[in-house]
C-alpha cells in the first residue's frame, strides 16, 4: 500500500470543493433563457379533481405557460412504472395503478402533483400557483396500511381491490409450521418498523431543456442513477428516444435511496421545456421534500420463533404488511420482498423459513428504498425477536446469537441467499470486548445510584449489496440487469480519466476509485479523474445505491484495469525488448522484473499514442471498458452494542456507548468507510430515538418541516466505536462486500434492545422519544 | 416569499409613522416573521425594520430595575455581564433559545410580541412579574400575553422595552422539543419580594400560565423539596404529536423541582 493507495487514509479529493462551497449541483446550473416553474399540489389526501382553471394563472406577471395533466397525456407522455415485478402466491401480477406525472381526475396524497407553472422568475412561478382553480370533490383518506386492507376501506386505485398490491410468499410454509408446532418454546412479536423521511441536504431539482434546432433533450437532474433515468425517460414515458435525451446528474448532495427514482418532476420539466419553448428549471423547498420525496420503511409484521430445547432456532414465520403510500414508485417492489425477506435468515442457522408479505396502497406519499431497503426491517425483526427470546428463555442475549450463528460458508438459507463468507463471531467478541460487556452490571448499578435506568442491547445483522447477478434478479422480475460498466482511458501523457457507472453523492468515489488506480499504476491520485453522471460521458451504468459502488462499480474497474495493464505490459515489453511476462509495474514505471531496465509510466502512455514503435499489429492508443456482472450478492455483517442511559423523570434516553464491530471484507479507505459508518448509525439512531413520519387520520404530513420532524443533531449522538474485521468476499476481485447502509441497518435493534432492556418491557414505539419512553416507564410501574 | 416594501425606521417615532402604511409589519430579527413570509403564511405589504434603532438596544440594570430594550439579542441578553449579575436565570434562559444564529438575530420583543406558545420569554416575565413598555403605554405581563399568539399589543403599538425589578432568586428550566428545540414545557421560577411566582410555557392550551399548585407549594417553603408528590393536572394542556397533556403535566412538575433546586444554589 503506497500513500494513495488500497488502504491508505486518503483525505478525499472533492470535499475541497463542497467544503469551499464551489460544488455544482443542479440548482446551479443556468443555462441561457431558463425559467422557473412551480408546482400545484394535491393539499387533500385523496380527492376527485372536478375543475381545473388556469385562466386567472395564465394572466399574472410573467407567467410563460400553465399546464394540466390532459395536456401532457394528450402529448403521448406515459404513467410513472413500478420496474420490478412481483406475483402473488396465486400467480397473479402485482396490481399497478396508474401513476401520471400531474394528476389527471384523481389525488391520492398531500403533495400530488397537479398542474406545473412555468414563469420568469422562482417567485412569479409560485404566485401563479397559487391563482391556479381547482375544484376538488374530498374522498375519505386511509393511511394506515393495515386498516386499507379492512372491509369499506377507501379504495385508490381501480386496479388493486382491497388496496392490496399483491400478497407474496417465500419460503416452506409447512415445514415452518411443523417447526413452531414441535418447537419447546416459540418468541412471538408485533413489530412495527416506523416510516421515515428521508431529508437528503439537498433538495431534489430538476432543469428540463429541449433544444428545437438539435431535436434534443437535457435533463439535470438530482439523481443517483442517470443512465436508468434517461433509459425509463425514453422506454416509459415517452420523452425521447434515447439518443435525443441526455441525463446530467452534477453534483449531488446526498440520495440515501430517495434519488434513485424517476419522479413526476423531471419528467414534466422536460415535457414543459419542449411545450413552452424554455429552458424549464424546478427546486423543490424542504416541504415539497418532506411531502413529495419516497419515504422509508413502514411496516407492519408478526413473527414467530421458534426453538428446540437446546435454543436452537428450529423455524421463522413471518408475516408483514408493508405500506406503499399512493403510488407504486420504480422499485417499491423489490424492497419488502426480495430485499427484505431474503434476508430473514440472519446469522443463524434456520432450517425452516416461511414469509408472507402483502403491500398495500395508503393516501401516503409514494414509499421505496431508504438506506438498508429491506434490510434494516427485516434486521430490526430479528434482532428485536433474539432479544425477546433471549429475555424469555433466561439466557444472555450474546451467547443466545453464538449458539445459533452459522459457520461454515458457503451456507444456504431457505430464502434464496447463498452466504459466501463470514466470521459471526469474531464480530460478537470483537463488540462484546470493545463495549466491556461483560462489566455492564456494575454500570447498571452505579447510573441506578443517580436515578438512571440503565440498559444494554445488541444486534447481530447481516445484509446483501451488490444485488446480483443480472440474470438472477432478472428471473425474480427485475426490469433492468445489475452489473456496472467502467471505462480506463490513459492519455498521452499517462494522466487517467475512469469513467464510470456509479454515482457518487457524498460516497467519496473521485477518492476511492482513484486510489484503486494508484494502486495498480503508481499513478498520483491527483493525476487520476473519476467521470460520472452524465449519459453523454459514461455509455451505460446502473448507479448507485445498494452499496453497490464498491463490490460492483469497483470491480468493473479492476477489469478494465486489467485490460489495461495487459496492453500496457506488451508495448513496455516491445520497448524494453524483453518478454511480456518479465514486466513488472513499479514506482510509476514499467520494469523488466530483476534488472533495472525501465519505462516511465507517462513514457508508455505517449508511445501508446505516438504509435511510432509499437508491437506489430497493435491498434494504437490506450482506453479500455469493461462491464461486470457479479456472480453473488456480497454479505457484509456485523454487531452492533448499544448502552444507554434513561432519566425516569423525563424519558429521556442518553446513548452513553455505541460499538459496532464490522466486517466489511477488504477496504479501500479506511476514514471513508468509517465516515459511511457514522453516519449511518446517525441515521439509525434516528430512527430508534427521533425521526418519524405521521400522518394524521385525514392524510395530512403533521411532520412537514424541521419543527416537527426530528433530525439527528450532533449532540443527540455519542461518539461511536468503531472496529472492523475482515473475511474477504470471494465473488468479487476486490474482496470488499460495501459499507453504506450497514449503519442504518444494524443499529435500530441495538438501541431499542438498549431501551427495553433499561425499562424491563417487551417492546416500545420507534421513534423511542421521551415522552413515548415516559409512557412506557409509567405503564410498566403501573402493572 | 411575496414582493415587499422594506423600510429601516431611525427612531421609534420614526416607525411609529411608518406602520402605518398600507398593511404594513413590524420586523425585529426576522427569526419568526422571515420564515413565515417565505412560506407564504404571512403577506405584509411594508416591513418596518426596528432592529437598527439605537433607543431599542441593549441592556440597562440600575439598583435592582432591569431594562432591556425591545430589539435586544438573544445573544446579546444571554451575555449581558451586568445582567448575569443581577438576574442569571434570565440571561441562561436566552441562552437556551434555539441555536447560535437565531440567537444573534431573534430580539427580545419579536419574541413577546409573537407570543409563541412554546416560547421561553413568555415564561420569564410573567413569572418575573415584568412591564412591558410600548410606545404608547406599559403593559403588565399577566395582561399582555393573552393565549396563543396573542396578546395585548394594538394594531401598530410598538414595543420599547421591557423592564422588571431583580428578584433574590431564580431559575428556568427547558425541556426541549426534540424537533424544533422550542419548550415543550419551561419552568421558570421565581422569588421576590412579592412572593413566589412559577410561570409555565409550552404546555398551556392557552399559552403561558401561572401554576398554582407549583406555588402554592413553594409559598409554604421554597425547596425542591416541597415539590415531592406534587401533582399537576393535565386539564388545559395541550397534546400533540409530540407530548401529551399528562407527560406535560408530570414535566412542569419535574422542571419546577429541578428550577428550584437550581434557584436555591
Ligand atoms: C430555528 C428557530 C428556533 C427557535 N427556537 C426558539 C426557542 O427555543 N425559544 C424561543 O422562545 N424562540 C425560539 N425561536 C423564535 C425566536 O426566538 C424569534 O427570534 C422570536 O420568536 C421572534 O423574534 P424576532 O426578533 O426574530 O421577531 P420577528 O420575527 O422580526 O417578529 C416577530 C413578530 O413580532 C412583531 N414585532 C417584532 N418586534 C416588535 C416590537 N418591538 N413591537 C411590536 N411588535 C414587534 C413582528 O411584527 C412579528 O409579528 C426560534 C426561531 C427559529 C427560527
Amino acid at each position: 500500500m503506497g500513500i494513495e493507495g488500497v488502504g491508505a487514509r486518503v483525505a478525499r479529493k472533492e470535499d475541497k470543493r463542497f467544503i469551499t462551497g464551489a460544488g455544482r449541483y443542479v440548482d446551479d446550473m443556468v443555462v441561457p433563457g431558463m425559467k422557473h416553474a412551480a408546482f400545484v399540489r394535491s393539499p387533500h389526501a385523496h380527492a376527485q379533481i372536478k375543475k381545473i382553471d388556469v385562466k386567472k394563472a395564465q394572466a399574472m406577471p410573467g407567467v410563460i405557460g400553465v399546464l394540466t395533466g390532459k395536456e401532457l397525456k394528450a402529448d403521448g407522455i406515459g404513467n410513472l412504472i413500478c420496474g420490478w415485478m412481483i406475483h402473488s402466491k396465486d400467480g397473479s401480477p402485482m396490481k399497478m395503478g396508474a401513476w401520471s406525472p400531474l394528476a389527471v381526475d384523481k389525488v391520492r396524497y398531500v403533495g400530488d402533483a397537479v398542474v406545473i407553472v412555468v414563469a420568469e422568475t422562482k417567485g412569479q412561478a409560485r404566485d401563479a400557483a397559487e391563482a391556479v382553480e381547482i375544484t376538488y370533490k374530498e374522498l375519505k383518506a386511509v393511511v394506515d396500511a393495515t386498516k386499507a386492507l379492512e372491509k369499506g376501506a377507501p379504495q385508490l386505485h381501480p386496479e388493486a381491490e382491497s388496496n392490496l398490491i399483491f400478497d407474496w410468499e417465500i419460503g416452506d410454509a409447512k415445514a415452518t409450521d411443523a417447526a413452531i408446532k414441535a418447537a419447546a418454546h416459540v418468541t412471538r412479536m408485533k413489530i412495527v418498523n416506523n416510516r421515515l423521511v428521508p431529508n437528503a441536504m439537498e433538495p431534489r431539482a430538476a432543469l428540463g431543456h429541449y433544444d428545437k434546432a438539435e431535436d434534443h433533450y437535457t435533463c439535470w437532474t438530482t439523481s443517483q442513477n442517470p443512465h436508468v433515468a434517461r433509459l425509463v425517460m425514453s422506454a416509459f414515458y415517452n420523452i425521447a428516444p434515447e439518443n435525443k435525451l441526455r441525463v446530467i446528474a452534477p453534483d449531488v448532495g446526498g440520495g440515501f435511496g430517495s434519488k434513485i427514482y424517476i419522479y413526476p418532476e423531471e419528467i414534466v420539466c422536460l415535457w414543459a421545456s419542449k411545450k413552452t419553448g424554455v429552458p424549464v428549471k424546478w427546486v423543490a423547498d424542504r416541504t415539497e421534500s418532506f411531502l413529495s420525496d419516497a419515504h422509508g420503511r413502514d411496516h407492519v409484521s408478526t413473527v414467530e420463533m421458534a426453538f428446540d430445547k437446546n435454543n436452537r432456532i428450529t423455524g421463522l414465520k413471518v408475516d408483514t404488511i408493508a405500506n406503499l403510500g399512493a403510488y407504486m414508485s420504480l422499485f417499491s417492489s423489490c424492497v419488502p420482498t426480495y430485499l427484505y425477506a431474503t434476508l430473514l435468515s440472519g446469522q443463524y442457522d434456520i432450517p425452516a423459513i416461511h414469509a408472507n408479505v402483502r403491500t398495500v396502497y395508503t393516501n401516503t406519499a409514494p414509499v421505496d428504498a431508504y438506506r438498508g431497503a429491506g434490510r434494516p426491517e427485516a434486521t430490526y425483526l430479528l434482532e428485536r425477536t433474539m432479544e425477546a427470546a433471549a429475555r424469555e428463555l433466561g439466557v444472555s442475549p450474546a451467547e443466545l446469537r453464538r449458539t445459533n450463528f452459522i459457520t461454515s460458508f458457503p451456507h444456504q438459507t431457505p430464502v434464496i441467499m447463498n452466504y459466501d463468507a463470514g466470521d459471526y463471531a469474531a464480530s460478537l467478541d470483537a463488540a462484546t470486548k470493545a463495549s466491556d460487556y461483560a462489566g455492564f452490571a456494575k454500570r447498571k448499578a452505579a447510573a441506578a445510584k443517580k436515578g438512571l435506568l440503565r440498559g444494554i442491547g445488541m444486534s447481530c445483522y447481516i445484509e446483501a449489496c451488490g444485488i446480483a447477478p443480472s440474470a438472477a434478479v432478472g428471473s425474480l422480475g427485475a426490469g433492468v440487469g445489475l452489473w456496472e460498466s467502467a471505462e480506463v482511458r490513459v492519455n498521452a501523457v499517462g494522466t487517467i480519466e475512469v469513467l464510470t457507472g456509479s454515482h457518487s453523492h457524498g460516497q467519496g468515489h473521485e477518492t476511492t476509485f482513484a486510489q484503486l488506480v494508484n494502486e495498480r499504476f503508481g499513478v498520483p491520485i491527483d493525476s487520476v479523474s473519476i467521470v460520472h453522471g452524465d449519459t453523454d460521458k459514461v455509455q451505460m451504468g446502473m448507479g448507485t445505491y445498494g452499496s453497490r459502488s464498491g463490490a460492483v462499480g469497483m470491480s468493473a474497474i479492476v477489469k478494465a484495469l486489467d485490460k489495461v495493464e495487459a496492453k500496457a505490459k506488451k508495448i513496455a515489453a516491445h520497448l524494453l525488448e524483453a518478454d511480456e511476462g518479465d514486466i513488472v509495474i513499479e514506482n510509476g514505471a514499467l520494469k523488466v522484473a530483476g534488472t533495472d531496465k525501465n519505462i516511465p509510466w507517462f513514457q508508455m502512455a505517449l508511445a501508446a499514442y505516438t504509435a511510432h514503435n509499437l508491437p506489430g499489429g497493435m491498434e494504437p492508443g490506450l482506453k479500455e471498458t469493461a462491464f461486470y456482472d457479479p456472480s453473488n450478492f456480497t454479505f457484509p455483517a456485523g454487531c452492533y452494542i448499544c448502552e444507554v442511559e434513561i432519566d425516569p423523570e423525563t424519558g429521556t434516553t442518553e446513548i452513553v456507548q455505541f460499538v459496532a464491530a464490522d466486517d466489511f471484507g477488504n477496504i479501500i479507505n479506511p476514514m471513508i468507510v468509517e465516515g459511511q459508518v457514522h453516519g449511518g448509525i446517525a441515521q439509525g439512531i434516528g430512527q430508534a430515538l427521533l425521526e418519524g413520519a405521521h400522518y394524521d387520520a385525514s392524510g395530512q404530513l403533521l411532520t412537514a418541516s424541521y419543527m416537527d420532524y426530528t433530525m439527528p443533531r450532533a449532540d443527540d449522538l455519542p461518539s461511536f466505536k468503531v472496529s472492523t474485521s475482515n473475511t474477504p468476499c470471494p465473488s468479487n476481485p476486490l474482496g470488499i462486500k460495501g459499507c453504506g447502509e450497514a449503519g442504518a441497518i444494524g443499529s435500530p435493534p441495538a438501541v431499542i434492545n438498549a431501551i427495553t432492556d433499561a425499562i424491563g418491557i417487551t417492546d416500545i414505539a420507534m421513534p423511542a422519544s421521551p415522552s413515548t419512553v415516559w409512557a412506557a416507564i409509567r405503564a410498566a410501574t403501573k402493572h | 416569499m411575496y414582493s415587499v416594501n422594506y423600510h429601516r425606521a431611525t427612531s421609534v417615532a420614526d416607525a411609529a409613522k411608518l406602520v402605518k402604511s398600507g398593511d404594513a409589519k413590524l420586523l425585529s430579527g426576522g427569526m419568526t416573521l422571515i420564515p413565515a413570509m417565505k412560506t407564504r403564511l404571512a403577506a405584509p405589504s411594508d416591513l418596518v425594520d426596528l432592529s437598527r434603532i439605537k433607543e431599542l438596544q441593549g441592556v440597562k440594570v440600575s439598583g435592582k430595575t432591569v431594562t432591556i430594550g425591545a430589539a435586544t439579542t438573544h445573544y446579546d441578553v444571554a451575555n449581558d455581564e451586568k445582567l448575569k449579575k443581577a438576574c442569571p436565570a434570565l440571561a441562561h434562559m436566552a441562552s437556551l433559545i434555539g441555536d447560535p444564529a437565531v440567537r444573534h438575530r431573534g430580539t427580545i420583543g419579536g419574541s413577546i410580541a409573537n407570543n409563541d406558545p412554546a416560547a421561553d420569554y413568555p415564561a420569564a416575565l410573567l413569572a418575573l412579574g415584568a412591564t412591558i413598555v410600548t410606545n404608547k403605554r406599559e403593559i403588565g405581563a399577566d395582561k399582555f400575553f393573552k393565549g396563543l399568539f396573542e396578546t395585548a399589543l394594538k394594531d401598530g403599538e410598538i414595543i420599547t422595552a421591557v423592564s422588571f425589578s431583580a428578584p433574590a432568586k431564580a431559575a428556568y428550566e427547558k425541556f426541549r422539543n426534540p424537533a424544533s428545540r422550542y419548550a415543550i414545557v419551561g419552568v421558570f421560577v421565581a422569588k421576590g419580594k412579592d412572593g413566589v411566582s412559577v410561570a409555565v410555557t409550552g404546555a398551556g392550551d392557552d399559552g403561558v400560565f401561572r401554576s398554582k399548585e407549583i406555588e402554592a407549594a413553594l409559598v409554604k417553603n421554597f425547596a425542591a423539596s416541597a415539590l415531592d408528590g406534587v401533582k399537576v393536572p393535565a386539564k388545559n394542556l395541550m397534546t400533540d404529536i409530540h407530548a401529551s397533556a399528562e407527560y406535560r403535566a408530570n414535566l412542569i412538575a419535574v422542571m419546577a423541582k429541578r428550577a428550584v433546586a437550581a434557584a436555591n444554589v
